[in-house]
């Protein structure tokens, strides 16, 4: 069982991969034309994120109705229920940050594969924003 | 309306993917934590953690493999500006506990209110980002 929950993952990472090159998310410029609504409106991510919400909705239906994972033993699922201040600043600097690149995780470590020096630069920085959270401000839960 | 649809199938994929994780493997396809979690001490998700970006990194080289070209990759700002963003979306996301596909995608598909309000915030923080660098330039 351990052997398929990792193949699943390298799978399911794949056609998450493979859904974001199809879908233009991989290009910060269509990210930043549905961000700007004052200006020439893409709007693409919306049809990315009402197709992936309704998917991922069916699939929460089926994670309704079993007792555990098909691979695993048990669901892990977010426990947190306050909406705090934590999440809400946290939310606000990220969408600061999608906004200035038009990158979030997953668009830009797929975009790694393109090799362009904006990505180079902002994977990293991603990676040491996310460490200096968790040396400086985890709270121990995530 | 027929322009949209790589957008619509591609967002079904992913919708996909985020479903099958948590059906198979009982967990949350959020990327920040995926990747936050290379860099964590080496627990029992890591190695799922590790092929699923490593799966991640294969999708661009399966529609290269699909399509014989790359997908657009249109850059708008220089390397200063893709440096700084990079540490706000890393430390934010960790703060916010999930970004566009565990808040995005996940949270929203149990109607997660704590997802529904991350996404409200993120939109509307990213939506001014835009409309100011937009007057800046």
């Amino acid at each position: 069982m351990a052997g398929l929950r990792l193949l699943s993952a390298l799978i399911l990472g794949a056609v998450f991969g493979f859904g974001l090159a199809i879908s233009g998310m991989l290009d910060p410029a269509r990210v930043r034309g549905f961000l700007d609504i004052a200006g020439n409106w893409d709007p693409s991510l919306g049809f990315v994120l009402a197709g992936a919400v309704l998917v991922a909705g069916l699939g929460r239906l089926v994670q309704t109705r079993l007792s555990h994972p098909l691979l695993s033993d048990r669901f892990h699922l977010p426990e947190k229920t306050q909406i705090d201040a934590r999440l809400i600043t946290g939310a606000a600097i990220f969408g600061i940050g999608w906004g200035m690149a038009g990158l979030c995780p997953g668009p830009a470590v797929a975009d790694l594969m393109l090799g362009a020096p904006a990505v180079l630069v902002f994977v990293p920085a991603m990676i040491v924003g996310m460490l200096l959270h968790d040396r400086l401000a985890a709270d121990g839960t995530c | 309306m027929s322009a949209y649809l790589p957008s619509l199938v591609g967002g079904m994929l992913i919708g996909l993917s985020v479903a099958l994780f948590m059906v198979l493997n009982g967990r949350v396809a959020g990327i920040s934590g995926i990747v936050a979690g290379l860099f964590r001490k080496p627990d029992e998700r890591l190695a799922a953690n590790l092929l699923f970006v490593a799966g991640l990194l294969a999708g661009p080289v399966l529609y290269h493999a699909m399509w014989g070209d790359w997908p657009i990759f249109r850059p708008e700002g220089g390397l200063f500006l893709f440096g700084a963003a990079g540490l706000l979306v890393g430390f934010g996301s960790r703060l916010g506990s999930g970004c566009t596909s565990g808040h995005g995608v996940a949270g929203l598909a149990r109607l997660s209110p704590r997802s529904i309000a991350a996404v409200a915030t993120f939109l509307a923080t990213a939506i001014v980002t835009v409309f100011v660098m937009g007057l800046a330039s």
